[in-house]
């Protein structure tokens, strides 16, 4: 079935300003869901969702579930152990045979950048990337962008640093497209060894020093500082990332403004980020957390064919967006 | 064997300054005369090429046959029939067989499979290294006396200066060229297509340019150092033309290749994650290719080859990452250069056959490169104005892994003759090819 996205969710880059304003405003209603005694509605009841996770992952995978069964879905969780992946099944083989047993929907985390696309050429059902590789994390791109959004209202013009290993980062690819398609002005801050060589045209400003894009920004996602980066030679040591790098209260503080803190976690508390930062009043690492689940309904939502305007009334029961009043 | 006459085709051989419209007679193997109006012997069988082009035969010197070891993909015969559907008359295989073809046994085998494909000739390349592993010399003059033509470790990089200063020195013996595949291996680690904001989108590992363009000056200024032939491989950066006109300047033993997709394609065609765009060196830059072309143009890069590398179509049906480096090249190249550079007015069709033919054939030593009287009579004629398009289900290589699948290209092979005999001719070939149009001219 075909929504108003398309099949499927690969990333940020390919969708429109537009695109992503539909998914922020239809996950609005949703956040309410699960702040209710029973958090459950009718919408994609009968659906049948496959989350295949082929890399390790937790709030990924929990957030995904949780808003697939808020929404009724039948899910099917699948990692790569114990499954045949193990046994070198390829991944089309994995997806087709998971296809012929007339699956709606997939969600995929995989290692390689490319995967999801690769998946959704490949399969009727809708696909939606949880994560290929170093290319992109849309679904966490948009909490995000709608975390920034509760605090700032309109982006356009606001000022986001995104600190830390942007090589490697699919969470900084997507916010990047994000942010940049909202009007929004992005900076990227960390060392040159973590940065794309080719990160000047991707029309982003480009901070050296943490000093400077904290003296610019409005709101810094800082990224999580992956440690197998030191034993590939990218930087020396996680002591070191702190001192040059680290977002430490100390330095916020010499700025006079508010600045909103996000991370898309797990956090390295000490290394990229310091407790009192992350745990401080300007922190809304737990908001991302919650509106997480909100974003993944949306997305599911409008791919299984939901119609935005009518996401109020799904809430009730409609289910799959149809008519209110229309007959099961 | 018949005598072959090909007449009132256009005879364009640059050995002998030969550009002009007559008749060539073929007879015990070899160019018997050519010119106007030949008087063939009555048994001659008379080929009709009006309208067409008659060269001296191709040569790619580097392909990959994949023989022994994976004859799933490839072997010394399908390759050799791919080989002469794309007018190459002679192919030189790399050794990265399995096992490696270091050794005087594996050339033989690959020199007698050849002799039983009866198709292009097929040249094995012997390996630099014992198993291609970077640290024994292997023993070039018992595989140059089996038939070995010139020494490579193509497809692993030769790391280590010492090793490729030794194969250089060594090799001055048996006068036959090193090829190298340069890549630095630690900058090249990883990667999957070129460093670029094409990767950075993508979320790819890039090979930067200059993984390449290091281990290219270190080669010419090892070529310098010993005095022997240094031969790099498929170039692909503008960084590494300039660095061989620096050499050439100096009178160092340096020659080049380039291969068609490197001088046709970008980087761009990566996106989407396609696999049969996915090949080492990396496609690169727009202005890389620009660069290339100039360079074959002007003479900087010698010759044109194909790289031809089968994979698997299961191989290919994966993961970019992990997807093999290459793509199939021996029967789209001549129309990837028509169309690309002899149609764009990079070459005429004079450079396009010197550069297959005559100088392969010069700088490999090899039979083969001119019509003149009395030479082998190794011979292309192609059709220099038929279009076609690419569908890889009619190739005679197993392999179908082409980033061309689909495009209409101009120029394409219609008979080829090797040491006299047709070893190919287009529409009544097993391949079943719709037969070409011919266009006067």
């Amino acid at each position: 079935m075909t929504g108003t996205l398309g099949k499927d969710l690969l990333g940020l880059e390919s969708l429109t300003g537009d695109q992503i304003r539909l998914i922020l405003d239809t996950a609005e209603p949703f956040k309410e869901i699960s702040e209710r005694a029973i958090k459950k509605v009718p919408a994609l009841r009968g659906s049948t969702i496959v989350n295949l996770f082929f890399e390790n992952s937790t709030r990924t995978r929990i957030s995904f579930e949780f808003a697939e069964k808020r929404l009724s879905a039948d899910t099917v969780n699948v990692s790569t152990a114990g499954s045949s992946v193990s046994k070198g099944e390829t991944l089309v083989d994995t997806a087709r045979n998971l296809e012929a047993m007339r699956i709606d929907m997939v969600v995929i985390r995989h290692s390689a950048s490319g995967a999801a696309q690769f998946l959704a050429e490949r399969i009727h059902s809708n696909v939606i990337n949880a994560g290929d590789g170093t290319h992109e994390h849309p679904t966490q791109g948009l909490l995000d962008i709608l975390t920034l959004r509760d605090r700032f209202g309109d982006l356009k013009g606001r000022r986001i640093c995104i600190c830390g290993d942007i090589l490697h980062s699919r969470v900084a690819r997507s916010n990047i497209y994000g942010l940049t398609k909202l009007g929004a002005e992005v900076g990227v801050c960390g060392p040159r060894s973590l940065l794309p060589n080719a990160i000047d045209e991707f029309g982003v400003r480009i901070f050296d020093r943490v000093e400077e894009a904290i003296e610019w920004a409005e709101a810094l996602n800082v990224l999580r500082l992956q440690f197998e980066r030191m034993t590939a030679g990218y930087i020396p040591s996680a002591r070191e990332y702190n001192r040059v790098f680290g977002i430490t209260r100390e330095r916020l503080d010499r700025v006079k403004r508010d600045i909103l803190i996000l991370h898309p976690g797990p956090m390295n508390r000490g290394v990229e980020i310091d407790s009192d930062v992350a745990d401080g009043p300007h922190s809304v690492i737990l908001d991302q957390v919650t509106n997480g689940i909100a974003v993944r309904m949306a997305v599911l939502y409008l791919l299984a064919g939901g119609k935005p305007e009518l996401a109020e009334a799904a809430k009730g029961g409609a289910g799959r967006g149809r008519e209110p009043g229309e007959r099961d | 064997m018949r005598p072959i006459l090909l007449r009132g085709g256009t005879l364009v051989d640059p050995s002998q300054r030969l550009n002009e419209i007559g008749d060539l007679l073929i007879s015990e193997g070899e160019i018997r005369d050519f010119g106007r109006k030949i008087s063939a012997p009555d048994e001659a069988e008379t080929i009709d090429c009006d309208g067409l082009i008659v060269s001296p035969g191709f040569i790619d010197v580097h392909c990959h046959l994949r023989e022994p070891g994976r004859e799933d993909v490839e072997t010394v015969a399908t390759g050799a029939r791919a080989a002469a559907a794309g007018g190459f008359t002679a192919v030189c295989a790399m050794p990265n067989t399995d096992p490696v073809t270091d050794n005087q046994a594996a050339v033989g085998f690959i020199v007698r499979q050849a002799q039983r494909a009866a198709a292009a000739r097929v040249y094995p390349i012997g390996a630099i290294s014992v198993g291609q592993e970077g640290k024994v010399l292997a023993e070039f003059g018992e595989m140059v006396g089996a038939g070995a033509i010139a020494v490579s470790d193509d497809g692993k990089p030769v790391a280590s200066a010492h090793l490729m200063r030794t194969a250089l020195e060594y090799a001055r013996t048996f006068k036959i060229p090193v090829i190298d595949h340069c890549e630095e291996p630690t900058l090249a680690a990883g990667g999957a297509m070129n460093e670029g904001i094409v990767s950075a989108h993508l979320g790819l590992k890039g090979v930067p340019a200059e993984a390449e363009e290091i281990m290219v000056i270190r080669d010419i200024l090892l070529a310098r150092l010993t005095g022997g032939h240094v031969h790099l491989a498929h170039m692909s950066t503008r960084g590494s033309v300039e660095l061989i006109r620096w050499g050439k300047e100096r009178q160092i033993n340096v020659t080049a290749e380039v291969c068609p997709h490197h001088l046709s394609l970008t980087e761009e065609s990566v996106r989407g994650y396609n696999t049969n765009a996915k090949m080492n060196p990396p496609l690169r830059t727009a202005d890389d290719v620009e660069a290339l072309r100039e360079a074959v143009k002007d003479g900087t890069i010698d010759l044109i080859a194909t790289d031809h590398a089968p994979h698997h179509y299961d191989e290919k049906e994966r993961e970019f990452a992990d997807a093999p480096n290459g793509i199939v090249g021996l029967e789209t190249a001549l129309a990837v250069i028509v169309t690309n550079l002899v149609e764009k007015g990079y070459l005429g069709f004079s450079d396009l056959v010197d550069r297959m033919s005559c100088t392969p054939a010069r700088i490999f030593n090899l039979p083969g490169g001119s019509l003149k009287r009395g030479a082998t009579a190794d011979v292309t004629v192609f059709n220099p104005a038929a279009r076609w398009k690419v569908d890889p289900s009619q190739f005679l290589s197993k392999g179908r892994n082409t980033p061309y699948s689909g495009m209409t290209l101009i120029g394409q092979a219609a008979c080829t003759i090797v040491a006299g005999s047709v070893v190919y001719r287009s529409g009544n070939s097993a391949r079943g090819r719709e037969s070409t149009k011919r266009v006067r001219g």
